[in-house]
């Protein structure tokens, strides 16, 4: 599975940064459901903001949420931040809508980070407003 | 003659409760964590059973295992429609135990945080296998533009799951109606208030239309 961080140590981010990972379209669309929560949750553990430029089904979206309940520990860990927009009334999310092709809903920009360092300051169809600190 | 005819009827009762009789829907009540979800599900639980399904809490969490209550029969207009109902514990992203510091115990705020997280791993695996339907419960007072409602609403249509929304908390006065229609314009948006029974006609003709 390709790692989304930086293997080199001489690279690797400034203790008083914040690292953000933007993965593409094209980097996600090999990988299994559990390889893109895998590598979500491993870059979150380390602190890290991710950025997916197509974001994830509402299948894997579903799974991100379980696979995360099971890894939240007591003052480890507490959970993720994660924001999409909200859809948009034009959008056609109908089954004749998906099964015409029309899945612009299904690809959207989303960004995850630790719970305890990202906060959403405003959130509108067009618009993510995110407040990220260092831990 | 006697015994033959007690063993036909007896096949018979079988074989109708197998191939005629319709298994009662599975209905889901979701929604984030203090929607009032228990509130709905012991209203319409009460109202029809007689009994409750589970403890209401205004601590965060309160229910933490989904909990079904069996063959709830619902009458509208002379005809009889009979559903299970499913609490299920709130749906989040995070929890953290410090939360509830303020009102228990440091042990008991870990317990209840970590017990937390398996009753929302709970929920969504029902969510993926195991319902029929579902009743998507906001606090109406509150904004509903948020990523757990976004991503739980995007969640359900992609199964096909029938969904009703319901904007609970009419009676408080920050409750506003419209902004959960305008959020979720593609999906019907009932009011009501579970806690103090308002608009309870509606609700229950609306879940006999959807779900019947």
């Amino acid at each position: 599975m390709p790692e989304a961080t930086n293997a080199d140590d001489s690279d690797s981010p400034d203790s008083d940064g914040v690292q953000i990972d933007l993965i593409s379209g094209e980097r996600m669309d090999n990988m299994a459901t559990m390889e893109k929560i895998r590598m979500i949750l491993d870059g979150v553990h380390d602190g890290n903001i991710v950025i997916l430029e197509e974001g994830l089904t509402p299948d894997e979206e579903s799974r991100l949420i379980e696979v995360t309940m099971s890894e939240i520990s007591p003052d480890e860990f507490n959970g993720i931040e994660i924001e999409t927009y909200p859809k948009s009334e034009t959008r056609d999310s109908s089954l004749l809508g998906r099964i015409m092709g029309n899945n612009e809903s299904e690809t959207k920009l989303t960004v995850i980070g630790p719970a305890n360092q990202i906060e959403t300051l405003h959130k509108d169809e067009t618009l993510i407003s995110a407040l990220v600190s260092r831990d | 003659m006697g015994l033959f005819t007690e063993l036909k009827d007896s096949i018979s009762r079988v074989t109708d409760r197998l191939f005629s009789e319709q298994e009662p829907k599975r209905i889901g009540i979701y929604g984030p964590p203090n929607a009032g979800k228990t509130t709905l599900a012991n209203r319409i639980a009460r109202d029809w059973t007689g009994d409750a399904i589970g403890t209401e809490s205004h601590v965060p969490h309160e229910t933490r295992r989904a909990r079904r209550k069996e063959n709830v029969e619902i009458e509208r207009d002379g005809k009889t429609v009979t559903i299970d109902i499913v609490d299920t514990p709130g749906v989040t992203t995070k929890v953290d135990y410090e939360e509830f510091t303020d009102e228990m115990e440091e042990d008991d705020a870990i317990r209840r945080s970590r017990e937390a997280t398996e009753g929302v791993a709970e929920a969504m695996h029902w969510l993926r296998e195991d319902v029929d339907g579902v009743v998507y419960v906001l606090d109406s007072a509150e904004d509903p533009i948020t990523q757990v409602n976004t991503m739980l609403i995007g969640i359900i249509e992609s199964r096909d799951l029938p969904v009703l929304i319901f904007a609970n908390k009419i009676d408080l006065d920050d409750s506003s109606i419209k902004r959960i229609e305008d959020a979720f314009p593609q999906h019907k948006t009932i009011p009501l208030s579970a806690k103090e029974g308002d608009n309870m006609d509606e609700v229950y003709d609306s879940i006999a239309e959807y779900f019947g």
